[in-house]
């Protein structure tokens, strides 16, 4: 069949020049449609003769196809070119921020409250509450602070008012979280180990001090705890969370009614331009207070002396959170200014944990 | 408590240094505060001679000096040195003070500089006294007999290099109240030793014309044992120059030989004594209770009228004395006084203080009794004081008069060695134990130990253990490991409850609000509008009117910090706080609360739009999120029982049954402007201990029932009455058929004047979208009728609603 070599270029051309799909369709039409050029050609092959037909169907065949694949082809350019015409139009600025979204803080309080009970957890102590308005029994005389014990009076204690006619004394703004220890005792018994953070309240407000602050307790009995023991908790506890290898701390003895022995313990750190570094240095700084706990406490507290024995100590917590975080001013603690809670808070997601690390 | 190094020589033979022996008092747990140590700001002061003094060539009043220096001591290379000096004294062969270029003058706060003044050079300084801020004398330059030593520091010359030692004392340590007791402690620690006191009574030579007795009522506890005697012809002065140098340095005013004595004994031996002009007493001194409403002018010369039962020592014309806690004025001693009582007695520490307390009187004898004096020394200190007063003021003792008795303080408790190592933990030899026990003053017999009448602190064996490791020092303390609890994967400790806590905190924070710590008590009136304020949780003493009541609730702490930040220029706020409430002043009558707090909008302006004002909405969601996580129960019912500081029409609460498990809504305007807050602001409080928890543990879930059959959607828009709730219409719709709707929820609601224009008055519109979910089959078009018809039956009969056409 002759011509063929014409027809297909003359509509590979058109299709390849065919600017948009409705010059295509005319194309397609021409070619393939009814009444195509093609297509007539194919119907011209019934009055052929055997032999000549099989070679011009075939070769029919083949330009269709040919054609056929070429305007598919076009028609996916066009579309392609159509979309990246239509994408470059929906330009938009990326540069504009993002819609807002509210981005919430931890205060610093109950973020170290929790890298500390993550820290005693591991060493297996649990967590024990106890009321913040106390009677004066377990704020005071269980602790062995009698009523005229001159720490009595050294502790700036607020008082809760009484109605008139009811004579029993007074309860107290407990001044520590020691009396969870009492509490303590008293639901589990010996052996224990349990921490016990809180709020706690004295009348004291000035540059350093505030009416209310946040302590924790520590308390451990069983048969054989020594003061060494003690010691060896507390050189962990500050290892983990400083976050330095390196922690010496040193007892130094000193007196809390309900502890006997007692000693004020100190760590090792420097000072350099403001800026406090633990682990290093010559200096020391008085960080927490401690001790074996007196046999009068353990038995107010319903456990017996002469079977158990065991440490306990307080450290305060806002402290600590200035200690670690550089945090300046103990007062901005309870102002909640935007600000502060923004600079010094931490994420939602900052989850402090042993295994995946206090901070980051 | 002040002492200087000096005086603490004066009980303990020592050679040690200044610095051991400030780190061994620290580590004794006598904790040093504050060291004064003269050397320190006056050791470059030398004593030097003027060659020459010359008239300056150009000023009439300075002179010119040329002044031999020995910068290296005593002995030393000597260093000629000009000074132009205006001192009128300046003279050539004056033994004076010279202070090199480079020192610090304390009288002036000026470090020496190479100078020029009128023209000629100037390297270094004459002093006056003042100018070393060692009296007020600027007469003149420091003028030395010609005996002193050249090149020797001034302060060394002159017997005022003594450093003052200021210590904290724990309250069960009152021997240490006395330097004595200090020196004791460091001599057992091994730096020194405690040099012997030898008591010698004094003999009387006549009997004493004021008499004493003890009310029988007394001599139980408040007054076991009182002494004294009169000492006649004495002369009272100022007291000599060591004496009065002694209390200046450790901070106290010398007033005359007479007081001055007997403060040197408080301070020294802790046995606070008193002094009588005997010419003043009239007739004999009673040691009783007071009845009630008697006065007594005081030393400090203010007036103090006494409460029944209050100790006081009386002459026969009533009170003279707040016994073992300050002298009456009327019968103070004076410069003119010539015959004087000296009492020492043994005041019990709880009656002592509860007077002192009562009174309000801080005194040092107060101070000293009520934490326990040396009862067994009373007779001694009065000897030891008769002595000093006749040797400083001279005169003639009488013989003691005395009532009542030492108090038994004997006692003895077993002490064993090993229980320093169980207890503490450190191997200390037996021998070295009871040489420190020893040395301290205890008593060692058998196996028990007796301790010392000057230690009413030592009350047990734990007591015991204590003294030898502070002794021994807890600075040795080596740290041992302690096991875990039980081997293995340590369980959790937290309970539900504390994780509970964690998780409303953490939820809050995600949702973006800023946690805040505010206070537990607040003021009288935020208390009131938030349902407190009452007596029982009235703080007694608070330290301030904005402090005075335990709070209610938590929203008043953070509507105030809301007020502060919006001040600073804060509009927007999201803040929670999770912490107690107190419902009452009983231990217990707390609860654990959080709540949130939204004010101003609900995002910056932004170029999309995002911005809108908060509304109850924002807090309901909120609130949700929080009790989802809390594990509170999807479908609760909610109330419109609110308490009053909530909108009335725009708060609600959340609940089962009768429990409430949170309130939320907008803030009552009032109580928005009562607190200074710019509104709109929403908020709400999660109940957190009532949220029930689940019946049993388990951490397998429910199997997950899900059905590959299609769901169905159907929207119904029903008219109703403007006051009917959603929650109403959606639970009737429910309740068609519970098997096959799977969930019903609001999608629009359409109220206001164009609503009602259109559907009438007092009409609304509200929109529900119905999911149905068959299980076992295709539902057809017919089921799907009936259930259909069945809602709107259903809402028909609880709401009066209609299908909107």
């Amino acid at each position: 069949m002759d011509g063929l070599d014409t027809l297909k270029g003359k509509y590979l051309e058109g299709i390849s020049g065919a600017g948009d799909e409705t010059a295509l369709e005319e194309i397609r039409l021409a070619a393939l449609g009814k009444k195509g050029e093609i297509s007539l050609k194919m119907r011209e092959l019934g009055q052929m003769d055997p032999a000549v037909r099989q070679a011009a169907g075939a070769a029919l065949n083949r330009l269709k196809d040919e054609i056929d694949a070429a305007l598919r082809a076009k028609k996916a350019a066009l579309a392609d070119a159509a979309l990246d015409e239509r994408l470059k139009a929906e330009w938009l600025d990326v540069t504009l921020p993002g819609r807002p979204r509210r981005m919430g803080t931890i205060h610093p309080v109950s973020q170290v409250t929790e890298e500390v009970t993550a820290i005693f957890a591991d060493m297996g102590f649990a967590v024990a509450e106890g009321p913040q308005i106390e009677s004066d029994w377990y704020n005071f005389d269980a602790l062995n602070i009698p009523p005229e014990h001159p720490a009595r009076q050294e502790h700036d204690t607020f008082f809760m008012a009484r109605a008139e006619g009811d004579d029993r004394p007074p309860h107290v703004l407990r001044t520590h979280t020691s009396p969870v220890q009492i509490r303590a005792m008293q639901t589990h018994g010996a052996p224990l180990r349990v921490i016990a953070p809180g709020r706690v309240y004295r009348m004291d407000m000035d540059q350093t001090h505030t009416p209310m602050f946040h302590q924790v307790e520590g308390l451990a009995i069983d048969r054989d705890l020594s003061m060494a023991n003690l010691k060896w908790v507390l050189e962990e506890f500050c290892r983990a969370f400083f976050e330095v290898d390196t922690v010496e701390l040193r007892f130094r003895a000193s007196h809390f009614p309900f502890t006997e022995p007692s000693a004020e313990v100190d760590i090792r750190c420097s000072w350099e331009g403001g800026q406090l570094k633990i682990g290093e240095g010559d200096g020391w700084m008085e960080i927490l207070g401690s001790g074996m706990v007196h046999p009068k406490v353990l038995a107010a507290g319903g456990i017996d002396p002469n079977e158990w024995q065991g440490f306990a100590f307080g450290l305060g917590i806002d402290r600590l959170a200035m200690l670690k975080y550089g945090i300046p001013d103990l007062r901005a603690f309870f102002e909640s200014d935007l600000r502060w809670l923004r600079h010094y808070g931490f994420a939602g997601l900052d989850l402090p944990t042993v295994h995946g690390g206090l901070s980051r | 408590m002040k002492f200087t190094l000096s005086w603490l020589k004066k009980h303990l033979d020592t050679a040690a240094s200044l610095a051991e022996i400030t780190e061994a008092l620290t580590d004794l747990g006598l904790e040093v505060e504050e060291v004064v140590d003269p050397a320190e700001r006056l050791g470059a002061f030398r004593i030097c001679r003027v060659i020459e003094a010359v008239q300056h060539p150009n000023a009439d009043k300075l002179r010119l000096c040329r002044v031999a220096t020995y910068p290296d001591g005593p002995g030393g290379r000597m260093e000629e040195v000009q000074v132009v000096c205006g001192a009128p004294n300046a003279r050539t062969g004056l033994y004076g003070v010279f202070a090199p270029v480079g020192t610090h003058v304390p009288g002036t706060g000026v470090d020496l500089k190479p100078g020029v003044i009128r023209g000629v050079e100037s390297n270094g300084m004459l002093c006056s006294e003042r100018e070393l801020m060692l009296s007020d004398d600027h007469e003149g330059i420091i003028d030395l007999p010609e005996e002193a030593e050249l090149g020797a520091r001034y302060i060394d010359w002159k017997g005022l290099n003594d450093p003052m030692i200021y210590i904290k004392i724990t309250p069960n340590r009152p021997d240490a109240l006395g330097v004595r007791g200090i020196a004791r402690d460091l001599a057992a620690r091994g730096l020194g030793t405690l040099k012997p006191q030898v008591v010698e009574p004094v003999a009387g030579s006549f009997r004493s014309p004021i008499g004493v007795t003890i009310d029988e009522s007394l001599k139980e506890k408040g007054c076991p044992l009182f002494t004294g005697r009169v000492i006649r012809g004495v002369k009272n002065g100022p007291s000599p120059e060591w004496l009065q140098r002694l209390l200046l340095e450790t901070g106290h005013r010398p007033i005359s030989a007479l007081v001055d004595i007997t403060n040197y004994f408080t301070f020294d031996q802790n046995r606070p004594l008193h002094v009588f002009d005997a010419d003043k007493v009239k007739g004999g001194l009673r040691i009783h209770a007071a009845t009630g409403g008697e006065e007594l002018e005081a030393l400090d010369e203010k007036t103090y009228r006494f409460q029944p039962g209050m100790m006081v020592i009386s002459d026969d014309e009533g009170p003279e004395s707040i016994a073992g806690v300050m002298g009456g004025a009327p019968t103070g001693v004076t410069e003119e006084t010539v015959n004087v009582f000296l009492e020492s007695a043994y005041w019990d520490p709880i009656t002592i203080a509860t007077t002192g307390r009562a009174l309000r009187i801080h005194s040092d004898a107060r101070y000293r009794f009520e934490r326990g004096v040396d009862p067994a020394f009373t007779l001694p200190g009065l000897e030891m004081a008769t002595r000093m007063i006749l040797e400083l003021c001279g005169g003639e003792a009488s013989e003691v008069v005395m009532d009542g008795a030492v108090p038994e303080t004997a006692r003895a408790y077993r002490f064993d060695p090993k229980r320093v190592v169980s207890l503490v933990g450190m191997d200390i030899p037996e021998g070295a134990q009871r040489g420190t026990l020893e040395a301290l003053g205890f008593t060692l017999e058998g196996g028990m130990a007796s301790p010392p009448s000057w230690r009413p602190d030592i009350l047990g064996e734990a007591d015991l253990v204590e003294e030898v490791a502070r002794i021994a020092s807890l600075t040795k303390l080596e740290g041992k490991p302690m096991r875990r609890a039980r081997p293995g994967v340590p369980k959790p400790v937290l309970t539900p409850m504390q994780m509970r806590e964690k998780a409303a905190r953490r939820m809050l924070a995600g949702l973006g609000y800023n946690e805040c710590v505010t206070y537990s008590f607040i003021d009288a009136e935020a208390a009131t509008l938030f349902g407190g304020g009452t007596e029982a949780t009235r703080v007694e003493n608070p330290i301030s009117s904005e402090m005075t009541h335990m709070r209610p609730d938590l929203l008043p702490g953070l509507l105030a910090a809301a007020a502060r930040n919006q001040a600073r220029g804060f509009a927007d706020l999201a803040l929670f706080e999770v912490g107690p409430a107190f419902a009452g002043g009983e231990p217990g009558e707390q609860s654990l609360h959080a709540t949130g707090l939204l004010v101003g909008a609900s995002a910056a302006r932004d170029p999309y739009g995002s911005r809108r004002a908060v509304d109850l909405y924002d807090a309901k969601a909120d609130a949700e999120a929080v009790l989802s996580v809390l594990g509170a129960p999807a479908r609760m019912q909610v109330s419109r029982k609110v308490a009053g500081w909530w909108h009335p029409g725009r708060a609600g609460v959340m609940g089962l049954g009768p429990n409430a498990l949170c309130a939320f809504g907008e803030v009552h305007p009032k109580v928005l402007k009562a607190m200074g807050v710019k509104g709109p602001a929403v908020a709400f409080t999660v109940f957190v201990e009532k949220v029930p928890f689940p019946k049993a543990k388990s951490a397998t879930r429910a199997a997950l029932g899900i059905s590959d059959l299609q769901a169905v959607e159907r929207d119904f828009a029903f008219v109703v009455d403007k006051g009917v709730e959603a929650l109403t219409l959606v639970n009737a719709a429910q309740g068609a058929d519970k098997a096959l709707i799977e969930a019903v929820s609001v999608f629009d609601q359409f109220t206001g004047e164009k609503a009602e224009a259109q559907m009438g008055a007092g009409k609304k519109s509200l929109a529900i979208s119905v999911r149905l979910q068959p299980r076992d089959k295709t539902l057809t078009d017919e089921e799907i009728e009936a259930v259909s018809a069945k809602i709107v039956e259903k809402v028909a009969k609880a709401t009066g609603g209609v299908l909107r056409s």
